[in-house]
């Protein structure tokens, strides 16, 4: 009687707390694997055909000019790597210079195989490391999906700096706080494109909302075989590649 | 009840007494003194989106240029130039268009700027127009055979490149340059009438690039070609599934 009563009472205990521990792994991983697909309203994303850009660097022009990004050739908001990838595996990257005359020297080395630019800028991630990580709430992402940095908050620790991981932000040398592509929140929230992409002469850079039915954005989507940088890292950039070369980082 | 606290030794009271007076001094602190902008993260997320917004605007977008440009944007938007912005030369406007008399966008004549986008460079894409700055007529301004406005080669182009302007361009830097496209295509006349209907040849054997290209090629126009045995030299393949012709690599 006695012995029944124990093999009850610890099979009943068991169950429950087992049904418990499975409803909790049952609500956990729904909720840290739902994809956030459906935004209302506005979510900026940003197109860059590769095979498009020319390297003429008017971007990294205009954005400086833009957004008032310091002149020395290492602050960008956004630049333009050229990667020349040699037969024998090497793969050479280098931001290009404003201005810089670019000799045709890789014209004649036939140990090249291919060479290309990339342009480069914020990805906008939906998940951004930078946002985490920030130790006073500095830098957060907008209803339209936007990352800024409130540089009245911000302490200049760079740990955002560190943890991005697209290399996308600079410590302003004036200011002394993080600083990053807006996508020129300042001229988009007014109905214009980002300085970038006004200036850029063959259409290599698309913006847009991704919720917009019809707009260069969506139909760069459409029609594209599109990539992101970093997919493994699961930070969901919202800058999508189209004719992406797979050394691209 | 008072007897419970009759029985508390009296350190212990006072010892209450201090933290007492510290959670209120606390208290007072985080509600009283810290203005609540400083601990609403949310409302200063929200002024520093004011801010961002307010932030002045450099480049005016190119519908600000047409109001009053109509007659060079009519000019544009026919040629080459179409998709290009105006500030993508002329630089930031918005200032132009809120002063136009005082500021003045500037006209970049000087012979560098044009090869920015235009200088050969091999990690472009192939077809884009681009010329060698150096050999391209010495230190002559772009604007003296070019209008920047309506680009166009200085010839109109003539018979294949006036459509086939992409292969021409890459032919135009590659070891065929010298060859007209009639030397591989053979272009019936009705071709420019109904182009789609009636197609140029094309080359469809080995032998036809070993005239030039083959150990006992007789072409004697071809005398400097790379030589190769045709019996010996790419397997079963013929020659464009390696060799791009109309900019065919060399192995040196």
């Amino acid at each position: 009687m006695n012995d029944r009563r124990t093999f009850l009472r610890g099979f009943l205990s068991v169950l429950l707390s087992g049904g418990a521990i499975g409803g909790i792994l049952k609500v956990l991983p729904s909720k840290a694997y739902a994809k956030e697909t459906l935004h209302e309203g506005k979510w900026y994303g940003f197109g860059v055909s590769v095979d498009k850009c020319i390297g003429c660097a008017r971007c990294m022009e205009a954005c400086k000019t833009e957004n008032n990004v310091p002149r020395q050739p290492f602050f960008f908001r956004t630049w333009v790597e050229r990667y020349v990838i040699r037969k024998n595996g090497d793969t050479t990257v280098k931001t290009i210079e404003p201005n810089a005359e670019q000799l045709p020297e890789a014209a004649t080395d036939r140990a090249i195989l291919r060479s290309f630019f990339v342009p480069k800028l914020c990805n906008q991630c939906a998940k951004p490391p930078c946002v985490q990580v920030c130790p006073v709430g500095a830098t957060f992402q907008t209803k339209d999906g936007v990352v800024l940095v409130n540089e009245k908050t911000c302490i200049g620790c760079r740990y955002c700096i560190q943890a991005c991981p697209y290399g996308a932000r600079y410590l302003h040398p004036v200011t002394r706080t993080a600083d990053k592509c807006t996508f020129c929140y300042h001229r988009i929230s007014h109905g214009l494109l980002p300085a970038c992409v006004e200036v850029c002469p063959t259409q290599a850079r698309v913006f847009g909302d991704l919720n917009a039915a019809a707009s260069p954005m969506s139909r760069f989507q459409r029609m594209n075989k599109i990539h992101v940088l970093k997919p493994g890292l699961n930070t969901e950039p919202k800058v999508y590649y189209a004719n992406l070369d797979g050394e691209v980082r | 009840m008072g007897k419970f606290f009759e029985r508390i030794p009296e350190p212990v009271t006072r010892l209450l007494i201090v933290v007492l007076a510290l959670v209120v001094a606390g208290v007072v602190v985080v509600f009283g003194l810290i203005p609540r902008s400083m601990m609403d993260v949310n409302a200063q997320w929200a002024a520093a989106v004011k801010r961002e917004e307010a932030r002045p605007i450099k480049y005016a977008g190119f519908h600000a240029c047409a109001e009053c440009h109509d007659e060079l944007y009519d000019v544009k938007k026919k040629g080459y130039h179409k998709d290009l912005s105006c500030e993508t030369c002329h630089g930031a406007a918005k200032a132009h268009t809120e002063d136009p008399d005082k500021v003045k966008p500037e006209i970049p004549a000087q012979r560098a700027f044009c090869p920015q986008c235009h200088a050969y460079n091999p990690s472009r894409p192939r077809g884009f127009p681009m010329i060698n700055p150096v050999a391209h007529n010495p230190l002559k301004p772009c604007a003296s055979c070019h209008n920047p406005h309506d680009p166009k080669p200085p010839t109109t182009p003539k018979e294949c490149s006036a459509c086939h302007g992409e292969i021409a361009r890459t032919k135009a830097v590659s070891h065929h340059v010298q060859l007209a496209c009639t030397t591989c295509h053979e272009v019936p006349q009705r071709h420019k009438v109904s182009p789609r209907a009636i197609k140029p040849t094309k080359p469809q054997n080995r032998e036809f690039c070993g005239k030039c290209h083959g150990k006992e090629g007789t072409d004697r126009m071809a005398k400097l070609a790379p030589k190769i045995d045709l019996a010996q030299h790419g397997e079963k393949y013929v020659c464009w599934q390696c060799h791009y012709p109309h900019s065919p690599e060399v192995a040196q």
